[in-house]
C-alpha cells in the first residue's frame, strides 16, 4: 500500500508517494535525499536518528510517514538558518562534541528541543533530557559541555 | 536496515470507525498508537499484521480531563510525556507520573503512549529476537515454535508483563474502558490482565481501550520504584507500586503490586492488609516487604538474575513504603522516587 | 634546514596551531549532517544486498540451493561460497582461516553461507530467506573449557593443539628466585569478560565493479590498506585494479579493522551484476562481526619485597579466541607482553593460550588484550597494598619504571609523566582524605560492621557507602611492526602546494572519530606558518593517497604525523630558498607564521605565503612532497618479539570515587579523575575527548557491557540489551593532561585514545573493594556479584567473588631470555626513510 503524503521538512513541503510502511527515517534518508538522519539500531533503542516533530524529540525509526501530514518536521539539515549555525552546532562543533560524529545529529536536535523548553538547564537536566541518545565517543562530558555554552549563548546573544 | 513488513495502514478519525475497522479486519488486523512496541516487534517479525487499525488521528483518545478531587479521565492515547508531565497527575497520583516518566527514553515517551504502555506485549529475552536469531535458537510458543524456552516442561508462555503504568495504576484503583462495535464497558485496570504469557490482556480482540480513570486522589499516597540497568531506556525487570490511605499517621487502606516479574502484574493483598491500621515503622515496612516479596515469581528471562530480582523486590517494597512515610534517607536515586 | 623531523622545533614552546583548543576540521560538516558515511552513499541502478548467515553454531554445510532465491522478481544475483575464488584470508599471514561465504564448515551463528543482491533491502531479505542450506550439525563448543575438553571436536585443522589456536610462552629471568626473594607473594586468579566495539554506526560498504575490470569499495573501515591488499587476494583481481575508499567511520574502536563478508560479497555481488551494490549490516550483525574484547581467563603470581617493590611476575592468560583467527595471536601476546612497562618488573615470565569457540571471532577492541591483564595487576597490586599497609597511590609511584631504559622483556621506554600523573589525580581526588575517611575505623581494611541482609532494616538506614581507587597503566603509541612483514613506510604523506595559498595533505590514514584529518592539517598549517582552515586533507583512498596501515594500536598521530612533518619540512625549505633569493637573505633568517614568509628579525619585509609559494613553483615547477615515517626497529631479539615494540609509550592514572548500595549491590559512580601522560596535547580538546571516551568506554567494561551467549546464540545482541551506559551512568570525568615530549613523537606526542581505558576497569575493582570490603576479581562487577560478596562478609568468610579455578593446560615450554630490565633504551636509531 502506497500513499501520496506531503511532509513539512525544514521548512519546505515536500509531496511523496511512499509506501505505507515506510519509516519516517527510510523517507527522509531514500526518498528526500536528507541523510544526516542516521539510524544505529531501528528499533528505538539509541536515539540516533532522533528528529524533532512539531518541536519534540521523537525516534524517526518508529514513526510513519502516514501520521504526520501537517507536522513540522525538523531534521539536522534544518537547524541551520541562513547559513548560520545555530548556537548548539557551533559550540558542538568549537568544544570537539562532535568525535565520529554519527550520534551528533539526533543529539544535537534533541538538546535544541530542550533548551526551547527550559533555556538554562542544570547539567543534571541535560543528562536526563540527553539520556535517550547513545554515544560512543565522548563519554557524553563535551556534549554536556557544547548544551551548556550553548544555552549560555543563547542566553546572552553576543 | 530493520525494516517494516508491508501493510495497510488505516487511520480512522472516531473510535466508532476504529473499532469497525478492527473488527471488519479479525485476526489479520492490530492497533497501533505510538508504535514504540508495535513497531519493533514487527521489525523481528513477531507480529505480522496485514492491516494496521491507527489511532493517533483520533482526537478523542488524547488528553487529561478532571481533577484530584473528582478523579481524572486519560484518555489512551495520551503521550508518556504528558502524563509525567502533568501537573494534577504529579501532585495527586506521584506514582503514575513517575512510571510514566521513567519508561524507556525521552524520545520514545513524546511517542509512545499511556494505553500503549498498559497494554505492552509481554516480553521474553528469548523472543524480543530478530527471526533469524529465533530460528538460530529454536522458535518459541509465543511465536513460531512449541515450546517455552525458559520453562521448557511447562504448557504455557512465561513472558513477562512489562510494563511501568499498570502496576501503578492497579495500586492506584483505576479502571479502565474499552469500547466495541457492540458497546462499551468499564472494568477495574486489574481484570485486563491474564496471568498467561501469550494471552495477558483479557479484552477482547475488537475492543479499543479508549481511556483509563483515576478514581479521586482522596488522601491516597503512592510510591513507584523501578529496577533497571540503566537509568534510561531499560524496560522494567521489577516494577514496584505501593499506594497508602493515611489518617494521621496510621494506615487506613493500602494496595502493593508488583510489576514485571510473572506475565501480569501481581498484587501482594496480604502485605497490604498487614499495614492497615499499623504505623509505617521501619519494623512494619520490614515484616510487609517480605510479605509482598512472596507473589514475585520472576524467571530467568530479562535482564539481572531471577533470584536477584525476586531479592530486590523486598527491598524495593521497602524503599517505596518507607518513601511514603518520609523515612528515606539521602542517597537514594532520586529519579527512581516518586 | 635539518631534515630531522623535529628540526629547528625541538623543544619549542612558541606554537601557533600545536597546543590549540580548535575545532576539528570536519567538525563542521558533522554538526550540519553533511558527512557521508558509507550508508548515505546512494549511487545510480544501485543494488542492495544481503547476507544469509548460519543458524548453526557448528555444522559442516552441504548442498546450497540458491533457486528459489534468484526465482523472486527483483533479486539481480545470488552468490554462494562457489562464486568467490577457493581461498583463505584473515588479517594475520599466520590466521588464513576465514571464508566470506563459508563453504566447507560454519563455525558459528552469524557466519554468511550466501548473498543477495536485489532492487532493494526488503527484497534481498526476501530472498535470503528463500536459500536453501543443508547443514549437518556438529557439536558447537561455546567456551574454553568445552573446546578443551573435545579436541576430537576441532573447529580449525590448524594451530597449536586441538582447538588451540595459539600457545605462546616466554621467560625473562629467573622467575622462581625472584619469588624467593619477595616478603610477599601473591596468587591470584581473575576473569574478564567479553565485550564489544558497538560503534553506534553499523558496518557498510558499497561495491562499484566496472565494465573494465576495475573495482571500488567505500566502506566503513579503520583499514583501508589492509582491505585493499585482501580483496585482491581473495578476488583474484589486481591490487592496481582496485580502489579501496574509507568513508567517515561513525566509531570504530577495533571494530572495523579487519575485512568482512559484506564487503567481499558486495565487490563479488557488484561484479556479477554490474551494478554498484551497497550492503549495510543490520546490529545484530555488527554483534556477530565482533572482534572485540577477548574473554580471558588470567591466573597472576607476583612477588612483593615489604616496600612494595615488584621481585617478579608470573601471568598465564587463557584467551577464549571465539571462532576465528583475526588479530588472535597478536591478541595473545598483548595480554602479556606490555605489563613490564609500567612498574618496574625486574623478571617476568608470560604464559598464553588462545582457544577457539563457537562464537563470533574476539580480536582488537581498544586496549587490545592490555585492559584484562592490567585489571589482573592492579586488583593484585591493591590487595598487596593492603598487606604490605602501604598506602596504594604512594606504593605505586615508588615502583615506576625508569625513563628511558629496558622492560625485563627488551621493550625500550622513552618518556614517563606516570608519576606525575598520580600526583595530579591523587591530588585533585583529594584521595589522601578519602582513602582514610571513607573508612569509619580510618585502617585500610574493610569495613567491620557487618552489612546489613536486603530488606530487613524497613528501608530506615543508610545503605550506601563511599569507596575511592587508584589503578594505573601503560599502552603503546603504534605497534613496531606491520601485521605483514615489511620494510616499507607505516606511514606516508604527499604535500602539495600551489599559487592559491593552498596545502593539499594526501594520507592513507582513516578518521574514526579520533581527529586524524584535523592532526594533518595542524602539522603542515604549524610548520608552514598557514592556517590550517587553509589546509585541505584528502585521506583514506587507496588510489589516491600513500599508504598507511591504518587507524589502529594508537599508531596515527604518531606515525602520520611524522610522515606529515617531513613532508612539511621538505616543502618549507623549498619555499624558503625562493624566498630568501627573493630578500637576498639566507634561508635560515625566514620565519613562517601569519601566513607569511619573512626576515623573522625584520618582520616588514615577510611576503604572504601565497607568493611566496608562487615564487617556489616559479623555481622549482610543481610543489609536491611526500613524508615516510617508519618506527624504529627495536623487536626484541627472541621469537615473540616483535609484538609490543613502539616508539613509545603513554601512562596514566585514575582514580575512581563511588557509593555501593549494600542492598541492592547497585554502584553509582560519582567522579573519575583521569592523569594522562601523552607527550605533548597536539589539540587538547581533541585530547581530552580521547580520554573522556577512553573512560566511558573503561565504565562500561567494569559495570555493564557483555558479549555473552545462551544456548549456543547470542544472549543479548541489541542496543536495548547489550548495555551500554548513557549520560546517567556517566560520572563527570575530570582530565589532566601530562606532557613529556617524547623524543620520539610529532612535537613530543605520544598516543591517548586507547591507554586511559586500561586504568579504569581496576580502578573500579578497587574503590568497590574500599566501599564495601568485596573483591571482585572478575568484570562486569554486577550488582548480584556485590550482594554475594556482602553475604560471604556476613558469614565470615572472604569476601572475594571471581573464577575459582583454572583450566587444566599445558604451556609449551618457554622461549627463555635474559631479562633486559633497567638496560638503557638503545639510542634513538637514523630512521628509514631519511636521505
Amino acid at each position: 500500500m502506497k500513499a501520496r503524503l506531503s511532509l513539512t521538512v525544514n521548512g519546505e513541503a515536500h509531496d511523496v508517494l511512499v509506501p505505507v510502511h515506510k519509516t519516517l527515517l527510510e523517507v527522509l534518508r531514500e526518498d528526500l535525499g536528507l541523510t544526516g538522519t542516521k539510524h544505529g539500531c531501528e528499533l528505538g533503542e539509541c536515539g540516533t536518528c532522533t528528529v524533532l516533530v512539531d518541536g519534540a524529540p521523537v525516534l524517526s525509526c518508529l514513526a510513519l510517514p502516514v501520521d504526520l501530514a501537517g507536522a513540522t518536521i525538523t531534521t539536522v539539515e534544518g537547524m541551520a538558518e541562513g547559513g548560520r549555525l545555530h548556537p548548539l552546532q557551533q559550540a558542538f562543533a568549537e568544544l570537539g562534541a562532535a568525535q565520529c560524529g554519527y550520534c551528533t545529529p539526533g543529539i544535537l536536535l534533541t538538546a535544541q528541543a530542550l533548551l526551547a523548553d527550559r533555556p538554562s538547564p542544570t547539567r543534571q537536566e541535560i543528562r536526563e533530557a540527553l539520556a535517550g541518545n547513545l554515544c560512543r565517543c565522548t563519554g557524553y562530558t563535551k556534549i554536556l559541555d557544547a548544551v551548556e555554552l550553548a544555552a549560555l549563548r543563547i542566553g546572552v546573544p553576543r | 536496515m530493520m525494516r517494516l513488513p508491508p501493510f495497510t495502514y488505516l487511520a480512522p478519525r472516531t473510535v466508532a470507525d476504529a473499532a469497525q475497522a478492527l473488527a471488519s479486519h479479525g485476526a489479520a488486523a492490530m492497533l497501533v498508537a505510538g508504535g514504540t512496541d508495535l513497531y519493533p516487534n514487527m521489525k523481528r517479525r513477531q507480529f505480522e499484521p496485514t492491516v494496521l487499525v491507527g489511532l493517533l488521528a483520533i482526537r478523542e483518545l488524547r488528553g487529561v480531563r478532571g481533577g484530584a478531587r473528582e478523579g481524572i479521565t486519560l484518555g489512551s492515547c495520551t503521550t508518556l510525556s504528558a502524563v509525567a508531565a502533568h501537573a494534577e497527575i504529579a501532585a495527586h497520583y506521584p506514582a503514575l507520573a513517575a512510571a510514566a516518566g521513567l519508561v524507556s527514553s525521552p524520545q520514545l515517551r513524546n511517542m509512545g503512549t499511556i494505553g500503549g504502555n498498559v497494554c505492552v506485549d509481554t516480553r521474553c529475552n528469548y523472543y524480543n529476537q530478530t527471526y533469524e536469531w529465533r530460528k538460530a535458537v529454536g522458535f518459541c510458543t509465543k511465536k513460531d515454535g512449541a515450546i517455552c524456552l525458559v520453562a521448557p516442561g511447562s504448557p504455557r508462555c512465561w513472558a513477562v508483563s512489562s510494563s511501568d503504568t499498570a502496576p501503578v495504576l492497579w495500586s492506584l484503583g483505576a479502571r479502565v474502558r474499552l469500547h466495541s462495535p457492540t458497546g462499551e464497558r468499564t472494568i477495574p485496570v486489574e481484570a485486563l490482565f491474564r496471568d498467561d504469557g501469550i494471552e495477558y490482556l483479557a479484552k477482547r480482540p475488537d475492543e479499543i481501550l479508549t481511556e483509563i480513570l483515576l478514581p479521586p486522589a482522596d488522601g491516597w499516597r503512592s510510591a513507584y520504584l523501578k529496577l533497571r540497568r540503566r537509568g534510561s531506556f531499560d524496560f522494567p525487570v521489577l516494577g514496584v507500586a505501593v499506594a497508602v490511605r493515611m489518617e494521621g499517621d496510621v494506615v487506613r487502606d493500602a494496595r502493593i503490586v508488583v510489576g514485571a516479574v510473572a506475565s501480569q502484574p501481581r498484587p501482594a493483598p496480604a502485605a497490604a492488609a498487614a499495614l492497615v491500621g499499623g504505623r509505617l515503622t521501619p519494623e512494619l515496612i520490614a515484616r510487609v516487604s517480605g510479605l509482598a516479596a512472596g507473589p514475585a515469581k520472576p524467571l530467568d528471562n530479562t535482564d539481572f538474575t531471577h533470584p536477584y530480582r525476586k531479592k530486590m523486590t523486598r527491598v524495593f517494597v521497602a524503599r517505596a513504603l518507607a518513601s511514603l512515610a518520609g523515612l528515606a534517607p539521602a542517597g537514594w536515586p532520586a529519579e527512581e522516587v516518586a | 634546514m635539518s631534515e630531522d623531523p623535529r628540526g629547528s622545533f625541538e623543544g619549542k614552546h612558541e606554537f601557533t596551531v600545536i597546543g590549540q583548543p580548535l575545532p576539528k576540521i570536519d567538525a563542521w560538516a558533522k554538526v550540519i549532517g553533511e558527512t557521508k558515511y558509507a550508508d548515505d552513499l546512494f549511487l545510480p541502478r544501485m543494488a542492495y544486498g544481503r547476507l544469509l548467515r548460519s543458524p548453526h553454531g557448528h555444522a559442516r554445510v552441504g548442498r546450497v540451493d540458491t533457486t528459489r532465491a534468484r526465482a523472486l522478481p527483483g533479486v539481480y544475483a545470488v552468490i554462494t561460497g562457489a562464486d568467490l575464488p577457493r581461498v583463505r584470508f584473515g588479517i594475520l599471514p599466520v590466521s588464513q582461516d576465514e571464508e566470506a561465504l563459508c563453504t566447507e564448515k560454519v563455525r558459528m551463528v552469524g557466519d554468511a553461507v550466501a548473498a543477495v543482491a536485489a532492487v532493494d533491502e526488503e527484497t534481498a531479505e526476501r530472498a535470503c530467506r528463500l536459500i536453501d542450506v543443508e547443514y549437518e550439525p556438529l557439536p558447537a563448543l561455546m567456551s574454553i573449557e568445552e573446546s578443551l575438553a573435545h579436541p576430537e571436536v576441532r573447529i580449525h585443522e590448524y594451530g597449536d593443539g586441538p582447538n588451540v589456536h595459539k600457545n605462546v610462552s616466554l621467560q625473562f629471568g629467573d622467575i622462581e628466585a625472584a619469588f624467593a626473594r619477595a616478603d610477599l607473594v601473591r596468587e591470584d586468579v581473575f576473569f574478564f569478560e567479553g565485550n564489544t566495539h558497538l560503534p553506534m554506526e553499523q558496518h557498510a560498504a558499497v561495491a562499484a565493479a566496472g565494465p573494465d575490470g576495475k573495482l571500488t569499495l567505500w566502506s566503513s573501515t579503520q583499514t583501508p590498506h589492509y582491505v585493499h591488499r585482501l580483496l585482491a587476494k581473495i578476488l583474484e583481481t589486481p591490487a592496481a585494479h582496485i580502489r579501496v575508499v574509507a568513508t567517515p567511520v561513525g566509531g570504530g574502536f577495533g571494530g572495523k579493522l579487519d575485512p568482512f563478508a559484506h564487503e567481499i560479497a558486495a565487490c563479488r555481488l557488484s561484479q556479477l551484476t554490474g551494478r554498484p551494490v551497497k550492503i549495510a549490516c543490520t546490529r545484530e550483525e555488527v554483534f556477530y562481526i565482533h572482534r572485540g574484547r577477548h574473554p580471558v581467563l588470567m591466573w597472576i603470581k607476583t612477588g612483593f619485597t615489604r616496600d612494595g617493590d615488584i621481585t617478579g611476575c608470573h601471568l598465564r592468560t587463557w584467551l577464549d579466541g571465539g571462532a576465528y583467527g583475526s588479530y588472535g595471536v597478536a591478541s595473545t601476546f598483548y595480554t602479556g607482553v606490555i605489563n613490564p612497562v609500567t612498574y618496574k618488573m625486574p623478571v617476568y615470565k608470560f604464559e598464553g593460550a588462545r582457544i577457539f569457540t563457537n562464537k563470533p571471532p574476539c580480536g582488537p577492541k581498544r586496549g587490545h588484550g592490555t585492559p584484562q591483564p592490567r585489571f589482573a595487576l592492579e586488583c593484585q597490586l591493591d590487595k598487596a597494598a593492603e598487606q604490605l599497609g602501604l598506602d596504594p597511590a604512594e606504593m605505586r609511584k615508588r615502583i615506576l619504571a625508569e625513563p628511558f631504559t629496558k622492560t625485563a622483556n627488551h621493550l625500550t621506554v622513552t618518556t614517563i609523566g606516570l608519576g606525575e600523573c598520580i600526583d595530579r589525580v591523587v591530588e585533585a581526588s583529594g584521595w589522601r582524605t578519602k582513602w582514610r575517611g571513607f573508612r569509619s575505623e580510618g585502617a585500610s581494611t574493610a569495613p567491620s560492621e557487618p552489612p546489613p541482609e536486603p530488606g530487613r532494616a524497613g528501608g530506615a538506614r543508610a545503605r550506601t557507602r563511599r569507596g575511592i581507587g587508584i589503578a594505573c597503566s601503560a599502552y603503546l603509541t603504534g605497534a613496531g611492526t606491520a601485521v605483514y612483514w615489511n620494510n616499507m613506510p607505516h606511514s606516508g604523506v604527499i604535500l602539495r602546494a600551489d599559487r592559491s595559498g593552498g596545502v593539499a595533505v594526501l594520507c592513507g590514514a582513516t578518521d574514526i572519530g579520533q581527529g586524524s584529518d584535523s592532526i594533518l592539517a595542524y602539522l603542515p598549517a604549524e610548520i608552514l606558518g598557514i592556517d590550517p582552515k587553509d589546509v585541505h586533507v584528502h585521506p583514506a583512498d587507496t588510489s589516491l593517497t600513500p599508504v598507511d596501515l591504518g587507524s589502529y594500536s594508537s599508531r596515527v598521530t604518531l606515525m602520520c604525523g611524522m610522515a606529515a612533518i617531513q613532508a612539511s619540512q621538505r616543502l618549507r625549505e623549498v619555499i624558503a630558498q625562493a624566498v630568501a633569493r627573493k630578500l637576498e637573505v639566507e634561508p635560515g633568517a625566514l620565519a613562517f607564521r601569519e601566513r607569511k614568509v619573512g626576515v623573522a628579525a625584520d618582520w616588514e619585509r615577510a611576503v604572504p605565503f601565497a607568493q611566496a609559494v608562487e615564487l617556489a613553483e616559479t623555481t622549482h615547477g610543481v610543489l609536491a612532497f611526500a613524508g615516510s615515517y617508519a618506527p624504529p626497529k627495536r623487536a626484541g631479539k627472541y621469537k615473540g618479539g616483535g609484538v609490543g615494540p613502539s616508539p613509545c609509550y603513554s601512562y596514566s592514572a585514575c582514580v575512581v570515587e563511588l557509593s555501593v548500595d549494600e542492598e541492592t549491590g547497585e554502584i553509582e559512580l560519582h567522579d573519575v579523575w583521569i592523569g594522562h601522560d601523552l607527550g605533548r596535547a597536539l589539540n587538547p580538546l581533541l585530547a581530552e575527548g580521547q580520554i573522556e571516551g577512553s573512560v566511558y568506554m573503561g565504565i562500561g567494561e567494569a559495570l555493564m557491557e557483555g558479549q555473552i551467549f545462551r544456548k549456543g546464540v547470542h544472549k543479548n545482541p541489541s542496543l536495548l540489551e547489550y548495555k551500554s551506559p548513557t549520560t546517567l551512568e556517566t560520572p563527570e570525568i575530570h582530565t589532566f593532561l601530562v606532557e613529556t615530549d617524547d623524543p620520539e613523537g610529532p612535537f613530543g606526542a605520544k598516543e591517548a585514545g586507547q591507554g586511559p581505558l586500561l586504568p579504569v576497569i581496576p580502578a573500579i575493582a578497587n574503590a568497590v573493594y574500599h566501599a564495601v570490603g568485596v573483591r571482585c576479581d572478575e568484570v562486569p562487577i554486577t550488582p548480584e556479584m556485590i550482594l554475594k560478596g556482602l553475604e560471604l562478609r556476613r558469614q565470615g568468610r572472604p569476601a572475594r567473588v571471581g573464577p575459582a579455578r583454572i583450566p587444566v593446560f599445558t604451556f609449551k615450554a618457554p622461549v627463555v631470555v635474559e631479562s633486559a630490565f633497567g638496560q638503557p633504551a638503545d639510542a634513538i636509531a637514523v630512521r628509514p626513510f631519511q636521505p
